[in-house]
C-alpha cells in the first residue's frame, strides 16, 4: 500500500508491540521488546530457540501476561489477558504443536469455543460446517471437515488449524513454527495457502529458524538474541548470512566445511532388508546398502518411506522380517538393541525426547544410559561407579559443550539442542564404528546445528561409519558423500552428493526413474 | 426342581427385574458422575465417599426435619462438598487424582463413623418413618401393563430420576456446546485453552456435578431403600459405579448396560434364598468383569487422553 518506507510513519500498522518485558525466574524472557507488524504483510520473527520469539507471541495471544510494555492493535492499544481477548482482537494462532483434539471431526476442532448453537444449549454441526466449507473454498484450502482429525497427515492437521484461527474471524495469524513438522511438498502448499491469505487482506507473523524459508516467504524481519529485538530487516535487502550472524551474535558457517572422503573397508552390508511398521504393513521392501567407514551415506526421502523403520532395524529395536545386516563379518540381524551397541553401533534416534533421552534423569544419567553396566561405570553391574560416571559426565558435557548449570541438572530442564547434545555427546563418546544419526538436528537452533554437523563429519573423518536420515534436504546434501532416495520402503536411487535438489524432490515422490510412479 | 430350572423360574419372575433396575439406578448416578468427572479429565475414584456422606446426611436431615425432599437435597449438597474438596486439591493444587479420591473415601468412612458417635452415641441412628422415605411412585395405567408394568413403572422417584439424568447426561455430553467444551477438556485441555474455553471452570463443574449426583445415590440408598443409616452402608457401589463407568467405555450409555449387568447380580444376590449360588461369587461379578473389560476382551476401553493429569498453563 506504501512505498518501503524505512520507518512505520504513516504505515497501518496490524500490531504495535512497545517495551514488552518479561521475567521468568532465572531469565530475562523479553527485555524491552518493541515489534511491529504492518497491515497486509508477511512479518518473519526469527531467532534461536531460547531468544524469546514464543514468549512474545504467547503474550500477543494472551497465554503470557508481560510485566510491562503496551500493545497496541488496529491503532488502539489493547489489553489482552487471555486468549479470548486475542481472539476477540482478531488476532490467531497456529502453534508449533497443534491445539487439535486426535479423537474429534475436523469440523469440531474448529468450531471448539465459537460453536452455533441451535436449541438450548444444541450445537449446530450442520451450520457449523457450512462455514467452514465456505471458509475453505474463498481460499482455495481442500480439508474434509467430517474427517477424524488424527486419521490426517501432520500438513492437512496444520490446515485444520489454519482454518479454525479463520473460523474465528482472525486478521492476524501467527504461525509458530509452520514448517518444522512438513515434508517439503507440503511447505509449498503451505506458502500458497499464505500468498492467498495475504491477498484474501490477512496479515501474517511467521516464527521460524529456517532461514531460506523466511527469506522465500517474508516481507520484512525482526531478529530476536537473547530476549532482544537485534535487528529490524526488509526480506528483499538482506541475505541468509546477514540475518544468520545476528541470530547468533558471531558469523555463523552455513555451509560445512569437509574434505572428500576416504571410505575404507565396508563397516555394514544390508542386503534385501524387510520389515513391517507398527501398523503391521510392511515398510520395508528390499533394503540392500553398503556403508563404508569413513563416510557418511545420506538416506533422503519424504516422512513415511520406511527410513525411520530402517534405523529402529538397524539399530535393533525394530525385528527385521526378512535380509541381512552384517556388521564386519558378524550377522547382526537379529540383535537387540544391547547386541548392537556393545558390538559399536551408536544411535541417535529421531524421537529425541521419547526415545533418546529420560527426561527427568540428570544429564549425568542420560550421558549412561545405555552403557551403565560397562566396568567402567558399575562394579560388577550391581553398583554404579558415580565418580567415574562425575567424571566422564563433565568431560562430555566440556568437549560437546552442553550448555548447562550442571551435571546434575534433569534432561528436561534444557534447551532442545542441548537436550540434542546430549544423545550426541552419548553416542559419539564411545567411538562407534558405526552412527546411525536419524533427524540429528530437527528443531534444534543453528548454534547447535552448526556444532553436530561439524562432529558428524569429524567422526567421518575418523573412520566412523555414518548413516545420516534427514527430511532437510540442505542437511543430506551438505553433509552426505553419498545419497540414498528411499521412496516407499526401497532404495530408489544411489546419487552423488551434489545431485541438484530438483533432482532429489522428484526421486523422493517416485519420479526420475523410470518407475512406476505412486501418488505423493 | 433343579437348578437350572430354579433359575429360569427366577429369571421370570417380574419381581427379580424390578429390582434389578433398582439396583442398576443405585450404580448408575454415581457412574454417570464419574463419566462427567472423567470426561472432564479429572480421574474420580471418590464416588464411594461421596455417596455414603450423602446417605448420611440425608439421614440426619430427614430424622430432624421429617422431609424426604429436603433431606435428599441436603444429602445432594453433601457429596457435592465432598466432591468440591477433590475439586480443589485436585484442580487448584495439582495434586495426584488417585491420592485424593482415595483420601475422601477413608475420609468419608471415618466422618461418617465419628458423626454417627457423636450425634447419637452408642446406639442405633435410628429409622426414617416409613412416611419420611423418599417414595415409590406407581405410574398410573402404565403399572397396569403385564410384568412390564411391574419392573419399569413401580419404582421408587429416584429410579425415574436416574433414568431422566441418564438421557439428560448423554445429550449433554454429546450434544451441546457444553459437552463439546467438556470433552475437549478432558482430551487436550491446552487445545480447549487456546480456543478461549476455561478449563478451571469446566473441571470445577464436572467434578463438583459428579458428587451431587454421587449424593443423591446416597440418599436414595439412606431414605429410599433402606430407612436408617449404618456405617459403610454403600458397601463398595462407588468403586462397582467406578467399574460400570469403566465397562461403559466413559459413556452414559455404555454405564448404564454395566449397571444393568451389576444390578442383575445384586438382584440374584437378595434371591438368594432360591438360587444357591455363592454370595461371594455374586459378589465378585463386577470386579471379575472389569477386569475382563481392562483385559481388552470387549474392545479396548481408552480413557479421556488428559484423564488423571492436572493442568498447568504455559504462565505459572
Amino acid at each position: 500500500m506504501s512505498a518501503e518506507p524505512t520507518d512505520n510513519v504513516g504505515v497501518n500498522l496490524a500490531v504495535d508491540m512497545r517495551g514488552i518485558t518479561k521475567a521468568w525466574p532465572g531469565v530475562v524472557a523479553n527485555d524491552h521488546v518493541d515489534f511491529s507488524v504492518r497491515a497486509g504483510e508477511i512479518h518473519a520473527l526469527v531467532g534461536e530457540n531460547g531468544a524469546g520469539k514464543s514468549t512474545l507471541m504467547n503474550i500477543l495471544y494472551g497465554l503470557v501476561r508481560s510485566d510491562s510494555g503496551e500493545i497496541i492493535v488496529n491503532g488502539k492499544p489493547a489489553r489482552i489477558n487471555g486468549p479470548r481477548d486475542a481472539i476477540a482482537l482478531g488476532i490467531g494462532m497456529v502453534h508449533q504443536h497443534f491445539m487439535l483434539i486426535p479423537v474429534f471431526t475436523v469440523g469440531e476442532n474448529i468450531m471448539l469455543g465459537r460453536e452455533p448453537v441451535a436449541g438450548p444449549g444444541f450445537y449446530d454441526y450442520t451450520r457449523a460446517r457450512k462455514d467452514i466449507e465456505e471458509l475453505t473454498k474463498k481460499y482455495g484450502l481442500r480439508l474434509d471437515p467430517d474427517a477424524r482429525t488424527g486419521d490426517l497427515p501432520v500438513g492437512l492437521q496444520q490446515r485444520a488449524e489454519i482454518v479454525k484461527v479463520l473460523y474465528r474471524g482472525a486478521n492476524l495469524l501467527v504461525l509458530d513454527e509452520p514448517t518444522g513438522v512438513l515434508t517439503p511438498q507440503e511447505t509449498v502448499e503451505l506458502f500458497g495457502i499464505l500468498r492467498d491469505l495475504i491477498k484474501g487482506g490477512k496479515t501474517i507473523i511467521f516464527i521460524s529458524h529456517k532461514l531460506k524459508e523466511v527469506l522465500e516467504i517474508s516481507d520484512r524481519i525482526t531478529v530476536m538474541r537473547r530476549g532482544k529485538v537485534v535487528g529490524h530487516l526488509t526480506t528483499k535487502k538482506t541475505n541468509e548470512q546477514e540475518i544468520a550472524t545476528m541470530m547468533v551474535g558471531r558469523a555463523v558457517l552455513l555451509r560445512v566445511d569437509k574434505k572428500p572422503a576416504k571410505p575404507g573397508a565396508v563397516a555394514f552390508r544390508v542386503e534385501n532388508l524387510t520389515a513391517n511398521s507398527d501398523r503391521g504393513v510392511q515398510a520395508l521392501r528390499g533394503i540392500s546398502f553398503e556403508l563404508r567407514q569413513g563416510e557418511i551415506l545420506g538416506i533422503a526421502g519424504v516422512e513415511g518411506n520406511g527410513q525411520s523403520e530402517l534405523v529402529e532395524v538397524l539399530a535393533g529395536t525394530r525385528r527385521a522380517t526378512g535380509g541381512h545386516v552384517l556388521l564386519g563379518d558378524r550377522d547382526v540381524t537379529v540383535a537387540n538393541a544391547r547386541e548392537e551397541r556393545d558390538a559399536g553401533v551408536g544411535h541417535i534416534p529421531e524421537d529425541r525426547r521419547g526415545v533418546g533421552l529420560i527426561l527427568n534423569y540428570s544429564i549425568a544419567d542420560n550421558l549412561i544410559l545405555g552403557r551403565e553396566r560397562a566396568s567402567a561405570f558399575s562394579w560388577h553391574g550391581l553398583l554404579l561407579r558415580l565418580d567415574a560416571i562425575r567424571n566422564w559426565a563433565k568431560r562430555l558435557v566440556k568437549e560437546f559443550d552442553i550448555r548447562t548449570p550442571s551435571i546434575e541438572t534433569p534432561a528436561r530442564a534444557l534447551s532442545g539442542g542441548n537436550q540434542q547434545k546430549i544423545i550426541v555427546a552419548r553416542e559419539m563418546g564411545t567411538r562407534p564404528r558405526v552412527l546411525l544419526a536419524a533427524q540429528p538436528t530437527r528443531g534444534v537452533d543453528i548454534g547447535a546445528i552448526e556444532f553436530i554437523h561439524r562432529r558428524l563429519v569429524a567422526e567421518r573423518d575418523e573412520g566412523t561409519a555414518v548413516l545420516l536420515v534427514s527430511a532437510e534436504l540442505d542437511e543430506i546434501r551438505s553433509l552426505s558423500d553419498r545419497i540414498a532416495v528411499m521412496y516407499e520402503g526401497r532404495i530408489v536411487s544411489f546419487e552423488p552428493a551434489d545431485t541438484d535438489e530438483a533432482r532429489l524432490g522428484l526421486l523422493m515422490t517416485g519420479g526420475g526413474t523410470g518407475a512406476k510412479t505412486g501418488a505423493a | 426342581m433343579t437348578f437350572l430350572g430354579d433359575i429360569a423360574h427366577v429369571l421370570a419372575t417380574a419381581d427379580l427385574w424390578r429390582l434389578t433396575l433398582e439396583a442398576a439406578a443405585l450404580l448408575l448416578l454415581p457412574a454417570l458422575g464419574g463419566v462427567i468427572s472423567e470426561r472432564s479429565g479429572v480421574v474420580n475414584i471418590a464416588m464411594e465417599g461421596m455417596m455414603l456422606t450423602g446417605a448420611f446426611f440425608s439421614v440426619v436431615a430427614d430424622l430432624a426435619w421429617h422431609n424426604p425432599w429436603a433431606a435428599a437435597l441436603v444429602g445432594i449438597i453433601a457429596g457435592g462438598l465432598m466432591a468440591l474438596i477433590h475439586a480443589v486439591v485436585s484442580i487448584r493444587f495439582r495434586a495426584d487424582q488417585i491420592v485424593s479420591g482415595i483420601a475422601i473415601n477413608i475420609f468419608a468412612a471415618g466422618l461418617t463413623v465419628f458423626l454417627v458417635n457423636r450425634l447419637y452415641g452408642l446406639a442405633d441412628v435410628g429409622h426414617v418413618g416409613q412416611a419420611n422415605l423418599l417414595p415409590y411412585i406407581n405410574v398410573p395405567l402404565l403399572d397396569q401393563i403385564p410384568f412390564l408394568g411391574r419392573v419399569l413403572f413401580q419404582q421408587n422417584v429416584v429410579v425415574y430420576a436416574a433414568l431422566i439424568l441418564l438421557v439428560v447426561v448423554h445429550l449433554v455430553l454429546f450434544r451441546t456446546r457444553l459437552g463439546l467444551r467438556i470433552r475437549a477438556v478432558g482430551e487436550h485441555p491446552q487445545a480447549a485453552d487456546t480456543a478461549g474455553i476455561n478449563v478451571y471452570v469446566i473441571r470445577y463443574g464436572a467434578v463438583i456435578t459428579s458428587g451431587l449426583l454421587s449424593g443423591l445415590a446416597g440418599a436414595f440408598l439412606a431414605i429410599g431403600i433402606s430407612n436408617t443409616f449404618v456405617p459403610n452402608m454403600t458397601d463398595g457401589r462407588g468403586y462397582i459405579a467406578l467399574a460400570a463407568m469403566i465397562f461403559g467405555k466413559w459413556t452414559p450409555f455404555g454405564a448404564f448396560v454395566a449397571c444393568l449387568i451389576f444390578g442383575l447380580g445384586q438382584a440374584i444376590y437378595d434371591n438368594n434364598s432360591i438360587i444357591h449360588v455363592s454370595q461371594y461369587l455374586l459378589s465378585m461379578l463386577p470386579y471379575v468383569l472389569t477386569l475382563v473389560v481392562l483385559a481388552g476382551v470387549v474392545g479396548r476401553s481408552i480413557p479421556p487422553a488428559a484423564d488423571g493429569i492436572p493442568y498447568a498453563p504455559e504462565n505459572e
